[in-house]
């Protein structure tokens, strides 16, 4: 395939930039962290992101989706790192619906994928149970009973976890922590009896929650995918999410860079433009190269996606570690280069490092897919 | 069978019946490299004939047209060739100056006496080129070059010293920027201009490199004969046509930092010698190390694919080629840095069996002018400031 976006996915690109300017720009982030806002994200904008289709675009055709791709849905993932817009659009039209369509059965599918479509239901991911993502480590037992199985134990990190209406919680049913196989996924609805659902403020104003489990019942309809099996899909889920989460870093990257550059034209100082001094325009430079590498790698990994590439997981892990790299340079960089008023809460700037960490440490930061990534390469 | 198919049928059977044996394996070091010309030191009877066979097709610059002794295939011909050519392992027929450099400078800018003169001997490997750009005092600002020639009528009479001229000692002609207004602004002055290394005057003389080797010479000008008609472009417009050609020689250098899909990675290469235990290296800061130069590896290849598709859809900026040029080679530098690591004391031997002539070494120091020569990196990140961000 190759490396231009096609009429298609360029046209949503467009619309995408066009919508989230103007309906979700950095002002509306604050908006909702002054206002202390218990959702961190507007239920209006994900309604109109709704109405766009944009719940869809992942969904298979048949179970009523827009089947559009990982490449269409990862120009919305970029351009809502550039404005840094919240929505649950990872948590659920990402992870949701790439879990359920991966693992789920064939109701499953229709009722849920239909739901997620109209925007009834959102859903939320409970994998790590430590402070370092760690999937195969998955310890929490779900036990069997007569009916169904019995849940208990920790999930931390859970994004969306206290406005989801379903969990997609990865519980060990066999085996030992460490092991791949003994891994099954359940979905849980977050107001079941024995779920308690702590939402912990974050640093980016975003939502992410602790969740207990304490003795959930729940029957075998709630088993997502084969018993045992639920690492392969799991994997599968949390590469599409790391390649997504790549691309809103980028976006973050390339906004980052866009700002600070703008301001290298507007500041002086010694009587002159910052921006004519060698030792900045060095430094901008290697951060724009960097960038420019941001942009390949990220497309091919959502190529790879949609192609069912083989690859894929190692292109994911490249990704994400190479856009945690440079994310971090990009938003250190620009608080560095933006001076005093990069430190102020006034100035927007400090807006995308604080939304970049999370971003960078959700589903594995730069050490965890360098190691993945060495491993898959056989080293 | 498409047109395409009948060409991909045809090419098969003629390099199953022309290419040697001994040229269908990769070539080793770079003394086994056909660079062609009238006093090059053929390694063999099928190198020579691998490379005649080829030029006489074409197939040496198989993109050029026809008239000029070219292939004149068009994009998917040549991809098609490319991977023909591939599937049987053999070598390039002929590394060439006269193909990468002259040779689309004249085809862009040159007369048609001139093309007719130059371009059919460059396909045919019997002329070998080098190039005179640098001097003592203008590398980075290399617009501020003072070597001259001066009117005398019917010729020009050329005076000064080029550096960093390549291979030139072995090379048949020169192709070489001089002033030829002193009075001019200093990028106005400057003449773009051929002549053959045995004039009278011309004195190369070899640069001992920290890597042991010459690749590079310095060339001495006293009072050489420039013929009228061996002026590229316009008198005084030189400096246009030297812009493309360092553009096209980022490109090129910046290459270096794409590894051939074939070779061995890092990783295995390390995992070989440190060995590996439950699937991590044994050394662990070594592991780190790699696997942070084989990610931003893997990301500089993909861009180097996506710039190229840009390019080819129509929607390129054209300015990426600093970009490219300042990364790869720096990743390059950042690769033999690596194997220095990876192959431990062995790697600073300088010669005898057991370190292949000091091919580490020697390879890893080579490498440190990557990013001096092209054009520094400084020099690309201020393109990059200029052109791009539109700083002053």
């Amino acid at each position: 395939m190759t490396m231009v976006l096609n009429e298609e996915q360029q046209m949503l690109k467009d619309s995408a930039v066009g919508f989230l300017a103007e309906h979700a720009p950095v002002a509306e982030l604050r908006k909702h962290r002054d206002a202390g806002s218990e959702t961190g994200y507007s239920d209006t904008l994900w309604s109109q992101m709704v109405n766009m289709g944009w719940a869809a675009i992942l969904i298979p055709e048949e179970y009523g989706g827009l089947a559009f791709g990982h490449v269409g849905m990862g120009q919305i993932s970029e351009q809502s790192g550039r404005t840094l817009t919240a929505s649950p659009l990872l948590s659920t039209a990402v992870l949701g619906v790439t879990a359920i369509s991966l693992a789920g059965n064939d109701t499953q599918k229709t009722e849920l994928l239909g739901a997620i479509a109209s925007g009834d239901l959102t859903t939320a991911l409970a994998v790590d149970e430590k402070i370092h993502h760690a999937p195969a480590q998955t310890a929490m037992p779900a036990e069997k009973t007569e009916h169904g199985y019995t849940l208990n134990g920790e999930k931390c990190a859970v994004l969306d976890g206290s406005t989801a209406g379903k969990l997609i919680v990865a519980t060990r049913t066999a085996g030992k922590p460490g092991e791949m196989k003994g891994i099954s996924l359940f979905l849980v609805d977050s107001d079941a009896e024995g779920v308690t659902v702590e939402r912990t403020e974050m640093v980016d104003s975003r939502n992410s929650a602790i969740i207990t489990f304490n003795n959930v019942q729940v029957t075998n309809d709630a088993l997502l995918g084969e018993e045992n099996q639920g690492f392969r899909p799991l994997s599968a889920t949390l590469d599409a999410g790391n390649a997504h989460l790549a691309a809103e870093l980028l976006g973050i990257a390339q906004e980052s860079f866009d700002r600070t550059l703008q301001y290298l034209k507007e500041r002086k100082q010694f009587g002159a433009l910052i921006g004519s001094f060698q030792g900045l325009q060095h430094r901008a430079a290697h951060w724009w190269s960097e960038v420019e590498l941001c942009k390949s790698v990220v497309l091919k990994t959502l190529q790879s996606l949609d192609d069912g590439d083989v690859k894929s997981p190692a292109l994911a892990s490249i990704a994400k570690a190479k856009l945690c790299d440079v994310a971090e340079l990009s938003t250190n960089e620009a608080i560095q280069m933006h001076g005093g008023i990069g430190m102020t809460d006034e100035c927007e700037i400090g807006f995308f490092i604080k939304h970049a960490r999370p971003v960078q440490m959700l589903y594995g930061d730069y050490n965890y897919h360098a190691d993945r990534y060495a491993l898959l390469c056989g080293y | 069978m498409s047109d395409l198919q009948v060409f991909r049928q045809e090419t098969r059977e003629w390099l199953e019946e022309n290419c040697p044996q001994s040229m269908r394996s990769p070539v080793n070091t770079a003394d086994q490299a056909c660079w062609g010309g009238r006093n090059f030191d053929f390694e063999s009877e099928d190198q020579k004939l691998w490379m005649e066979r080829m030029g006489a097709k074409g197939w040496t610059a198989p993109d050029w047209p026809t008239e000029y002794g070219g292939g004149g295939l068009d994009r998917a011909e040549n991809k098609v060739l490319k991977e023909e050519i591939a599937r049987i392992r053999a070598r390039s027929p002929l590394d060439s100056f006269g193909i990468w450099m002259i040779g689309p400078a004249l085809l862009k800018f040159g007369s048609e006496e001139l093309k007719q003169q130059h371009l059919p001997p460059i396909v045919r490997g019997e002329i070998r080129w080098c190039q005179g750009y640098s001097e003592p005092n203008a590398g980075s600002d290399l617009a501020g070059l003072q070597s001259k020639a001066v009117d005398l009528g019917d010729h020009f009479i050329a005076n000064g010293q080029k550096v960093w001229t390549d291979q030139c000692d072995k090379a048949d002609w020169m192709f070489c920027l001089l002033r030829t207004d002193p009075e001019a602004k200093k990028q106005m002055g400057i003449s773009l201009v051929l002549f053959d290394m045995e004039t009278p005057g011309v004195t190369p003389k070899p640069i001992k490199l920290i890597s042991g080797s010459s690749p590079f010479c310095e060339t001495f000008l006293d009072d050489v004969r420039v013929e009228k008609d061996q002026i590229v472009g316009e008198v005084n417009q030189g400096w246009t046509i030297a812009k493309y050609l360092l553009t096209h020689e980022r490109e090129m250098i910046g290459g270096f930092g794409l590894t051939g899909a074939g070779s061995k990675t890092l990783g295995m290469i390390a995992a070989d010698t440190v060995g590996t235990q439950d699937g991590r290296l044994n050394d662990l800061f070594m592991r780190t190390d790699i696997a942070r130069w084989e990610i931003d590896a893997a990301s500089f290849a993909l861009t180097a694919e996506r710039v190229s598709d840009e390019v080819k859809s129509g929607q390129g900026v054209g300015a990426t080629s600093a970009m490219l040029k300042y990364y790869g080679t720096e990743l390059n530098k950042r690769r033999f840095e690596q194997l220095m690591k990876i192959n431990g004391s062995n790697a600073m031997i300088w010669d005898g069996e057991v370190s292949n002539g000091g091919w580490a070494a020697r390879a890893w120091l080579r490498t440190k002018g990557n990013s001096i020569e092209g054009g520094t990196s400084e020099v690309q990140l201020n393109i990059i400031a200029k052109n791009i961000f539109g700083l002053g």
